[in-house]
C-alpha cells in the first residue's frame, strides 16, 4: 500500500522544470504589472480548466455551466464581506466548499441526464444562477456588484497564491487519475452502461468527480474575487466568458490529458492578449478588436485538425510532415 | 383579467416566432443528432443582414425574408459542409465535438458582428413599428401580428415540403434511421448538410421578422440559442408539432413571468421550466401531444 | 441448489408485453440456455436481471436474496456478471485496462487488479493483445473481451448474451471452449442466450425456450429440441435435431 502511494505522487522531470519555470517567470517580468497580471489570469484559468477537464474530459460529463461553480465560489468569498465585513480571504477556504455543495445538489438533477442533455442541463443551471443573483438584490446587491479594496498593490503575492493553487489542482487531478476512482471515471466516460455492469456505482463516482471539479472551480472563483476586488453576476456567472471559455481551453489544450488545460490556458490568454494589444502595438489599432474572433477561429481549427487538442495530438503536431508514415504504421 | 388576456395574446404572438426558431432547431437535431449552439447566432446574422438591407437599401424587413432566407441557407450549408460534416469521421475523446464546433462557430459569428457593427444597440423604425390594433380592450401589436401570420405561412410551407415532396421524405427518412435511409439510396451526407441549411433558413426568417420588435446587438445570438433549445426540449426532441407547442409555451411563460413575477425573471422562467421538463419529463410536450 | 430464480417475471413496455410471467430456476454449476426467436424477450430478461430496466411484476432471487429492486452495480457486486449482445468495450482504454476496470469490483489496489486481469486475459486468450486499444479489436476479440470484463468482476453467475454471434468457425470453437471452461475450471454458473444451435445444444445442461415473451418449453437440449411448440415457433418445421446434437 505504501509503495503504491509513493508511486501516485511521482512527477516527471519536465514537470518539475515547468513548476520551477513558473516560479521564476514573474521575476523576469518584474517591471510589467501588465504581464504579471496576465500570468495570474493564466493560473486562474488553469484551475478552471482542470476543474472542467476532470468532469468532462476524464469522466465524460460535458458541463456547459461551470460558471455556476466559479460564480458561487466568488460570491461565497464576497457575501460574508458584503454583509458582515468578514475578509474575502476566507473565501479560499469556503469558496470551494460552497461550490461543492452546489455541485452536489445540482448533480442530483443533472446526473439524471446523459450526453447532450447533460450539457443543456448544466447550461441552464448556470444561466438560472446568473439571473437569480442579478435579481435578488437584498442578498447580492444585484447588478451593482460587490466591491472590495484589494489587500496588496504588488502582484507577486497574488501570483504565488494562484500558482500554488494551480499546481495543487494539477497534482490533485494527477493523483485521482492514478487511482481506482480515476479508472472508474474513464470507464464511465467510455460507456456508462458497461461501467455499471462491471459493478461501478456510476452515480457515486460521477459525484466524486463533480466534488473535486467543483472544488477547484469554486476556489478559482474565490480567488478571482480576492484578486479583482469586484464581482457582479454578469461577470462571474457569464455563460460565454466563463463556461464556454473554460470548455474551449480544455479543447485547445487537449481534453482528458493532465497538461491540456494548462496549455490551453496559456494559449488562450496569449492569443487574446496578442491581439488585444494589437500585436504589442505594432499593428493598426483595429486589430485589437479581433482578439476574441481569433480565439474562436483557433478553436475551429483545433477541432477540425487536432481533435485531441495540443496535448492529445502532440505526436500529430510534431510529426506533421510524417503523415503518410503515420497512416502506414497504423494500418 | 385584461392583464391576463393581454399577456396571453402577446405571449402567443411572440411564441409564433419562437416556434419557427424551434422548428429549425428540431430539424437540425432530428437529422444531425446534435444540439446546434450556433442557432441563435445564425439568427443574429440574419437580423444584421435585415438591418443592413433596411438601413442602406431601404428594404422593408418583411420583404427582406426573400433575401435572408436564401442567403442564410447557402451560408449555413457552407458551415455544415466544411466545418461540421468533416467531424463525423474524426476520432475524438468527447462525442460532442460537433456540438463544440457549433460553439466555436457561434463565437466567431458574434465576434465578427461585434467587429463590424460594434456592440451598439440597433433597431429599425418603420411606419408600423409602434402601431397596434385594439380589439375588445386587448391590443395587438401590428409587427407581431404580421410576423405571426408569416410564421404560420412558413410553418405550413415547411409542412408541405416535409410531407409532400421527395426531398421531405428523404429528410424524414434520414432523421428516423440514417443507415436504412442510406440503404434505400438516399445520400445521407447530402441530406444532413442540406438540413442544416434548411433549419438555419427558418431561423433566418425568424430573425428578419423579429427585427422590427427587438433590439439588435451581437449578444442577441447566445440569448436566442438558449431560447432555441428551451423550445426544443419543451417540445420533445425531434417533433415539429412539439416545437410549435414549445415555442408558444415559452412565449406565454415569458410574458406571464414578466407580468406576474418580475421582468428580470422573464428569461429565468423559461429556463426553470426547461430544466424541470428536461429532468422529469424527458419526452417533453410530445408525450402529451403524441405526435 | 438454486443460484438464480425468476418468479413470474414480467416486463410491460407501455402495453407491449416484452416478458410475460416467465419463471425458471438456474442451479449452481449449471450451463443454462435461454432460447427463443428474435424479439422474444431474451435480452430483455437479461436487462431485467441486472436492472437496466425496472421490473413490472414478479421477483428475481439470486442465492436466495431478492434482487428485483437492486441497482445494476449492486447486482454486479453481489456476483452476477454479464456480457452485452451489442458489445460495449471501453473503446479508448487498452484491453488490459478494460479488464482491470472489472477487476476493481473486488480489488482495491492496482497490483491486485492487474494480477486478476492477467489471469482473466490469459483465460480468454487476450494476453497478446492486452496493450491494444479495445476499440481497435476485431469482432472475435471484442466478444472475448466482453467475457473477460465480466469474469474480472469474479462473478458467481455469468450472463452471456449471444457471445458467439458473428464469429467464424474457428472463433466459434474457441468461444465454446472458453464457455465450457468457465463452468468446469472456474466453477461459475452460466446463463446463456444464443442463436447458434451448435453452441446452445452442445453446452447447455438445461434449456428454457420462450416465444413472444412467454415460456413455451423447458428441459434438456434433446427434450426441448423435440418439443413441437419449439420446433414450430423457432426451429422451423424442416429442422433436424440430430444434426445439431451430433455436431
Amino acid at each position: 500500500m505504501e509503495k503504491e502511494k509513493t508511486k501516485l505522487l511521482k512527477l516527471t522531470k519536465s514537470e518539475y522544470l515547468i513548476f520551477l519555470g513558473a516560479v521564476v517567470l514573474p521575476f523576469i517580468f518584474f517591471d510589467s504589472f501588465y504581464i504579471q497580471g496576465l500570468l495570474i489570469f493564466i493560473m486562474m484559468w488553469v484551475m478552471l480548466g482542470n476543474s472542467w477537464n476532470l468532469l468532462a474530459g476524464y469522466t465524460g460529463q460535458v458541463s456547459f455551466g461551470h460558471a455556476a461553480y466559479f460564480g458561487i465560489g466568488a460570491y461565497a468569498a464576497a457575501l460574508p464581506y458584503f454583509h458582515y465585513k468578514i475578509s474575502p480571504w476566507w473565501g479560499l477556504l469556503y469558496g470551494g466548499l460552497a461550490a461543492v455543495i452546489l455541485g452536489y445538489l445540482l448533480g442530483i438533477l443533472v446526473f439524471r441526464l446523459r450526453g447532450p442533455y447533460f450539457a443543456l442541463g448544466t447550461l441552464a443551471t448556470g444561466e438560472i444562477l446568473r439571473l437569480v443573483f442579478g435579481e435578488e438584490e437584498w442578498l447580492t446587491n444585484g447588478h451593482n456588484g460587490i466591491l472590495y479594496t484589494t489587500t496588496w498593490v504588488s502582484k507577486y503575492p497574488y501570483y504565488f497564491i494562484a500558482l500554488a493553487l494551480a499546481i495543487l489542482s494539477i497534482i490533485s487531478v494527477k493523483i485521482v487519475m492514478k487511482s481506482k476512482a480515476g479508472f472508474y471515471f474513464l470507464s464511465i466516460r467510455e460507456d456508462e452502461d458497461a461501467a455499471a455492469a462491471l459493478g461501478i456505482n456510476t452515480k457515486k463516482y460521477k459525484n466524486i468527480s463533480m466534488v473535486i471539479s467543483t472544488f477547484w472551480a469554486g476556489t478559482a472563483g474565490a480567488f478571482y474575487m480576492i484578486y479583482m476586488g469586484f464581482i457582479d453576476p454578469e461577470v462571474v456567472f457569464a455563460l460565454h466568458n466563463i463556461s464556454i471559455i473554460t470548455i474551449l481551453i480544455g479543447i485547445i489544450g487537449g481534453v482528458g490529458t493532465i497538461w491540456g488545460p494548462a496549455i490551453g490556458a496559456v494559449v488562450m490568454v496569449f492569443v487574446q492578449e496578442l491581439f488585444r494589444s494589437a500585436i504589442f502595438g505594432l499593428a493598426p489599432h483595429w486589430v485589437s478588436g479581433l482578439h476574441a474572433l481569433i480565439f474562436g477561429l483557433l478553436v475551429i481549427i483545433v477541432i477540425l485538425y487536432l481533435p485531441g487538442g495540443i496535448m492529445g495530438d502532440w505526436e500529430l503536431l510534431t510529426n506533421k510532415f510524417k503523415f503518410s508514415k503515420r497512416a502506414e504504421s497504423s494500418s | 383579467m385584461d392583464v391576463f388576456l393581454q399577456s396571453l395574446i402577446s405571449g402567443l404572438l411572440i411564441g409564433g416566432l419562437y416556434a419557427i426558431i424551434g422548428i429549425g432547431m428540431t430539424l437540425i437535431m432530428g437529422v444531425l443528432k446534435i444540439i446546434n449552439l450556433a442557432h441563435g447566432q445564425i439568427l443574429m446574422v440574419a437580423m444584421y443582414v435585415t438591418w443592413v438591407l433596411w438601413k442602406y437599401f431601404g428594404i422593408d424587413p418583411y420583404l427582406s425574408i426573400f433575401i435572408t432566407i436564401p442567403f442564410i441557407f447557402v451560408f449555413a450549408e457552407g458551415l455544415s459542409k466544411y466545418l461540421l460534416h468533416p467531424l463525423i469521421e474524426k476520432e475524438s475523446i468527447l462525442p460532442e465535438n460537433q456540438v463544440l464546433m457549433t460553439v466555436g462557430i457561434g463565437m466567431v459569428l458574434v465576434e465578427l458582428a461585434r467587429f463590424i457593427f460594434t456592440s451598439n444597440y440597433r433597431s429599425i423604425q418603420t411606419s408600423y413599428t409602434d402601431k397596434a390594433w385594439h380589439v375588445a380592450g386587448i391590443s395587438f401589436h401590428v409587427p407581431l401580428v404580421i410576423a405571426f401570420v408569416i410564421a404560420i405561412f412558413l410553418t405550413v410551407g415547411l409542412y408541405v415540403l416535409l410531407r409532400r415532396t421527395d426531398l421531405g421524405r428523404s429528410i424524414r427518412a434520414t432523421a428516423q434511421d440514417k443507415i436504412a435511409a442510406t440503404l434505400m439510396g438516399i445520400s445521407s451526407a447530402k441530406i444532413t448538410i442540406l438540413t442544416y441549411g434548411l433549419g438555419s433558413a427558418l431561423d433566418a426568417a425568424a430573425g428578419s421578422l423579429l427585427l422590427p420588435v427587438y433590439y439588435l446587438y451581437p449578444d442577441v445570438g447566445p440569448l436566442f440559442t438558449v431560447k432555441a433549445f428551451v423550445i426544443t426540449i419543451l417540445g420533445g426532441l425531434g417533433s415539429t408539432v412539439g416545437a410549435i407547442a414549445g415555442g408558444l409555451v415559452l412565449g406565454v411563460a415569458e410574458t406571464f413571468g414578466a407580468t406576474y413575477i418580475s421582468s428580470g425573471y422573464r428569461d429565468a422562467v423559461g429556463l426553470v421550466i426547461f430544466l424541470i421538463v428536461l429532468v422529469f419529463f424527458p419526452g417533453g410536450l410530445k408525450r402529451l401531444t403524441k405526435v | 441448489m438454486s443460484i438464480l430464480k425468476l418468479d413470474n417475471l414480467t416486463k410491460n413496455f407501455g402495453g407491449l408485453m416484452a416478458v410475460d410471467h416467465v419463471s425458471f430456476t438456474v442451479k449452481e454449476g449449471e450451463i443454462f440456455g435461454l432460447i427463443g426467436p428474435n424479439g422474444s424477450g431474451k435480452t430483455t430478461i437479461f436487462n431485467l436481471i441486472n436492472h437496466y430496466y425496472p421490473v413490472s411484476e414478479g421477483k428475481i432471487y439470486f442465492q436466495g436474496i431478492d434482487i428485483t429492486h437492486k441497482k445494476t452495480h449492486e447486482i454486479a457486486q453481489l456476483g452476477i456478471g454479464r456480457t452485452f449482445q451489442k458489445v460495449k468495450p471501453l473503446k479508448r482504454l487498452t484491453v488490459e485496462d478494460n479488464v482491470m476496470a472489472g477487476a476493481f469490483a473486488r480489488e482495491t489496489t492496482f497490483a491486485g487488479a492487474r494480477a486478476v486481469a492477467q489471469d482473466v486475459l490469459k483465460f480468454c486468450h487476450l494476453d497478446d493483445v492486452k496493450n491494444m486499444k479495445a476499440g481497435s479489436l476485431p469482432i472475435g476479440g471484442r466478444k472475448r473481451l466482453e467475457i473477460a470484463k465480466a469474469l474480472a468482476t469474479r462473478p458467481k453467475l455469468i450472463l452471456l448474451d449471444e457471445t458467439a454471434a458473428g464469429l467464424n468457425p474457428g472463433e466459434l470453437d474457441e468461444a465454446i471452449d472458453i464457455i465450457k471452461k468457465i463452468r468446469d475450471e472456474l466453477g461459475i454458473t452460466v446463463l446463456i442466450v444464443e442463436h447458434i444451435m451448435k453452441v446452445i445444444m452442445t453446452l447447455s445442461d438445461k434449456i428454457h425456450a420462450i416465444a413472444h415473451g412467454a415460456t413455451i418449453a423447458e428441459g434438456t437440449p434433446a427434450e426441448v429440441a423435440k418439443n413441437p411448440l419449439v420446433i414450430e415457433s423457432y426451429l422451423g418445421s424442416d429442422y433436424n435435431v440430430e444434426n445439431y446434437l451430433n455436431a
